[in-house]
């Protein structure tokens, strides 16, 4: 048993990435911040060409008729953990993090990427075509570093390896670090002290100047960060804690070369970590989670630092949390905080596409007195551009301006109410499959009544 | 019951041939089975009518710019323009805005498994052993999780059943709330309603006890237990109807075994947590050899496997929108489980089982209602709210008492400011008994708990 749910199919049987696709008649929103209006998105070579109302039709381009639907970027799961773990509880497989394993800042998620995973095939199909993606603390503050990744069908997942690095500093931080919030701290100078000590040992990765007799024996390294322990003289004191891969994965973090993602959630935790670039001036910090954000927003936007925040959290879910409201987004906003929205800790496996219903909400609590909300247009950017700058990734992904990668999602209606869905995805530009487990399963158990050969045989 | 006389009991004592005459019965004492009543008292209200309204009356009937009367704590009429307002009654113009019975959540752990979630506040899963139908959830309920006002202001739910967790294949007894803040736990009792037994298959029971060395390890294990457990049960239930029919020595009581005679006897109904198919399917089973009924099935997220076994059995099923995925038994959700259960003639309720989620019940029947739709099956909004409070309302025996709007039922009601089936629509106000609880236009219709007095946020909009 098939259903007609898409109206919208064409037929796809040229190099897809290399067509030029204009979809027209639809209400187009760019993601960047702006409402909705009526318009064309075309698509050329897997890149944004034009969006909007004045965008023309290339000749020879595949005309794909989305009258009555809306268009927008697709969706980029602000802070997840989507290709990591097929089933979360006793299912096995699962990479979120390593509870026995030696290394912590040091670790990387992007070989962990199963580009397969049925969550990523659940997600796509609902309009996420990108997602960050954070690994999660085992013994250490810091989890390691964390990727971007398309949802496409494919097998070719990351879009940037190794992009930041995810450090836990606030109630889960200080039980990682033995007890305590100021362990936390002491543990996290203590670790960019031990990568500022390997900083000066690097050696261009493709050097061969060295006195090394014999090539052969040298180790092909790729990664910059590797090359810091081969380096010529690296000794290190015996007084460390980090190990050495652990300490020279945060050399970039120092170096304000790598995104520093940190989950905080007091208001005194979010201060605490705008003060280090005090002492480290270069972090590239990023506030993830920040649920008492709306107390110290003008702080945190006088520091122009970004925060992923979660959207909806309103329940004083532990003594971090007290201050929650669902108006923290808003608020933050306001105060000209640049804020998006992630699944910090929250089903971030696999329900990334809950997040255009949290910006729904926000949106709705502008007719709720006393309540904060957020415009439809920011709601929208809050799932689609601003994530990807808040990493530094806006001028590739999350909006329709000219350029970006052509992932793009025809919706039944507004993205952000729950009842519409998404009827066709591409990413870079290639229409993409939205079967899934879940559909297969709802294809075949449609119909109940028996028939000639068990259900087993309806695929 | 019989009474002996005075008179037989001292002849029997002074003669010895008394042993050829039946020996005395002293009469059965009766069993309290309410020693933890309920003390709810609705608030005072205000009557009221509510004009203009697009109502959804909960049973699948839908009136566009009707009028809905609350007087004296209950429903008094539901009609069109037409309807006369009792004299002094405050009159509220609802055009643009939806009126619904309030929403029921079947499946909550609210203040068994209170904010803030540290390790003081777990009191949901006696997993101690894998039978504990001894424990009562409303001995855990803590009246001051502030969950129930987030689940108030902004979830519209104005009664909700309270459950033990699933650590256990007998987790306990239940207990059905109103929504309404009180200094006790009695205080929110929801008068007459019946208790519910927590019972739980699949995963979760075999894992926690597996895991320790101790049975049930294994799924035929958590059935083998089960059914041990119903036989004594069983026994005792004999043991204890005889005494009560006959008197004489009162048996041993066993509070663990209360609770299942109660649900043998048919007066506390079954809350069965069963993910799977093939699992329900068995409970099924077990329920027929054991000689009670299923009433519901919770986390039914393969309930569209056998809806039509479902419908036939008349079993309701508490389900997720598109909850999928976070352990084995929820491998094979899918996004219409809802809407093909309801298809099927089958009772479908949407459920939270989730501090957050309950304050978003609507947006999920919300999407199951799309998907169903999608799928070809098309389901009016005004029926599928039966999904948020007759159809919870009736797995909880209040039905006759509450979840649809018809006179002379409780005043449970929620004004939306909008379709409350669209992502942007809030509760304004929110009846319960009459009493407005909630009103978004005022700061002091709004509950704080003791918890947030004093603390950053206190008051605040949520």
């Amino acid at each position: 048993m098939r259903f007609a749910f898409l109206s919208l199919l064409f037929a796809a049987a040229a190099p897809a990435a290399a067509q030029t696709i204009a979809i027209t008649g639809g209400m187009v929103a760019t993601g960047d911040g702006g409402e909705p209006v009526a318009g064309t998105v075309v698509i050329r070579n897997g890149r944004i060409l034009a969006a909007g109302p004045g965008a023309a039709i290339p000749a020879g381009a595949t005309v794909i008729d989305a009258t009555g639907k809306w268009v927008t970027p697709g969706i980029v799961a602000g802070f997840s953990r989507l290709g990591l773990s097929e089933v979360d509880l006793s299912g096995g497989g699962s990479d979120t993090s390593a509870a026995n394993g030696p290394f912590s800042a040091a670790i990387d998620v992007a070989p962990a990427i199963n580009p397969l995973a049925s969550t990523i095939a659940v997600n796509r199909a609902d309009g996420v075509t990108r997602a960050i993606v954070a690994p999660d603390i085992a013994k250490s503050i810091f989890a390691g570093q964390g990727a971007v990744i398309d949802t496409g069908a494919d097998m070719d997942p990351i879009t940037a390896a190794r992009r930041f690095q995810f450090v836990e500093m606030g109630e889960t931080g200080a039980g990682a670090a033995g007890g305590s919030r100021a362990s936390a701290h002491v543990l996290f100078r203590n670790a960019l002290r031990e990568a500022s000590e390997l900083r000066r040992y690097a050696v261009p990765i493709s050097s061969s100047g060295t006195d090394e007799p014999d090539e052969r024996s040298r180790p092909v390294i790729r990664d910059p960060n590797e090359s810091r322990i081969m380096g010529i003289g690296a000794q290190r004191s015996e007084d460390v804690l980090l190990t050495r891969f652990d300490a020279a994965a945060l050399v970039p973090v120092l170096q304000g070369r790598q995104y520093l993602l940190v989950h905080v959630e007091r208001a005194s935790d979010i201060l605490q970590v705008l003060r280090l670039k005090r002492e480290f001036p270069a972090l590239k910090l990023v506030l993830v989670g920040a649920s008492e954000g709306w107390t110290v927003a003008d702080r945190i936007a006088a520091a122009g630092v970004p925060v992923i925040a979660s959207a909806v959290n309103d329940l004083p879910s532990s003594f971090e949390q007290l201050a929650a409201t669902q108006s923290n987004v808003g608020r933050m906003a306001a105060a000209g905080v640049r804020v998006s929205i992630g699944t910090i800790n929250d089903n971030d496996t696999r329900f990334l596409f809950a997040q255009r219903q949290y910006a729904g909400n926000l949106v709705a609590l502008r007719n709720v007195p006393g309540a904060t909300g957020v415009s439809w247009g920011e709601a929208l950017a809050m799932i689609t551009s601003r994530p990807a700058e808040a990493i530094g990734l806006g001028g590739q992904i999350g909006s329709l301006l000219p350029g970006r990668r052509g992932d793009v999602v025809i919706w039944s209606g507004d993205p952000l109410e729950g009842m519409s869905a998404a009827e066709a995805v591409f990413i870079d530009g290639v229409q993409q499959p939205l079967e899934s487990h879940q559909s297969k399963l709802r294809d075949r158990y449609r119909y109940l009544p028996r028939r000639d050969l068990p259900e087993a045989y309806r695929h | 019951m019989r009474v002996e006389s005075i008179g037989s009991v001292i002849a029997c004592a002074l003669l010895t041939a008394c042993a050829l005459t039946p020996p005395p019965r002293a009469p059965a004492i009766a069993i309290n089975e309410d020693p933890y009543p309920s003390t709810y008292e609705r608030y005072p209200g205000v009557p009221t009518v509510i004009r203009n309204a697009t109502i959804f009356d909960g049973e699948g009937g839908r009136i566009d710019g009707g009028s809905v009367i609350l007087a004296d704590g209950v429903v008094q009429a539901v009609g069109g323009a037409e309807l006369a307002a009792p004299a002094g009654s405050v009159e509220i113009d609802a055009s643009g805005k939806f009126v619904t019975p309030g929403i029921i959540d079947v499946h909550s752990h609210l203040g068994d498994y209170p904010s803030p979630g540290v390790p003081s506040h777990a009191d949901g899963n006696e997993a101690t052993s894998p039978s504990r139908p001894e424990v009562w959830a409303e001995h855990s309920v803590w009246p001051q999780d502030p969950g129930f006002s987030r689940a108030l202001a902004n979830g519209g739910v104005t009664a909700l059943q309270v459950l033990p967790g699933s650590a256990n294949l007998f987790g306990g007894r239940s207990v059905t709330l109103k929504n309404v803040p009180a200094r006790t736990v009695q205080g929110m009792k929801f008068p007459g309603a019946p208790y519910g037994l927590k019972m739980a298959c699949g995963e979760n029971p075999k894992r926690v006890y597996g895991s320790k060395g101790n049975m049930p390890q294994t799924r035929m294990g958590n059935i083998a237990l089960t059914r041990a457990t119903w036989l004594k049960a069983q026994a005792y239930k004999r043991k204890w109807d005889t005494y009560q029919r006959k008197g004489g020595d009162m048996p041993e009581r066993d509070i663990a075994m209360d609770t299942l005679r109660g649900v043998l006897a048919g007066k506390i109904l079954v809350h069965n947590h069963c993910y799977r198919a093939d699992e329900m399917a068995i409970m099924i089973d077990v329920a027929r050899e054991m000689g009670y009924r299923v009433g519901t099935f919770h986390h039914a997220v393969e309930s569209y496997k056998i809806a039509d076994l479902l419908a036939a059995n008349g079993i309701c099923s508490a389900m997720w929108a598109d909850w999928y995925g976070f352990k084995m038994e929820s491998y094979d959700a899918i996004n219409e489980n809802i809407p093909f259960v309801h298809n099927s003639g089958a009772c479908a309720i949407v459920h939270s089982d989730d501090a957050n989620g309950i304050q978003r019940l609507n947006q999920e029947a919300a999407k199951a209602l799309a998907d169903g739709r999608r799928a070809q099956i098309n389901i009016s909004d005004e029926v599928a709210w039966t999904w948020l409070s007759a159809n919870p309302a009736r797995a909880l025996g209040i039905f006759e008492k509450t979840g649809s709007l018809k006179p002379g039922k409780m005043a449970d009601v929620v004004l939306w400011n909008a379709n409350p089936f669209s992502v942007y629509a809030r509760p304004e106000r929110v009846w319960i008994d009459g009493a407005l609880l909630y009103d978004a236009n005022d700061p002091k219709r709004r509950p704080v708990s003791d918890f947030e007095l004093g603390q950053p946020g206190e008051g605040d909009v949520k």
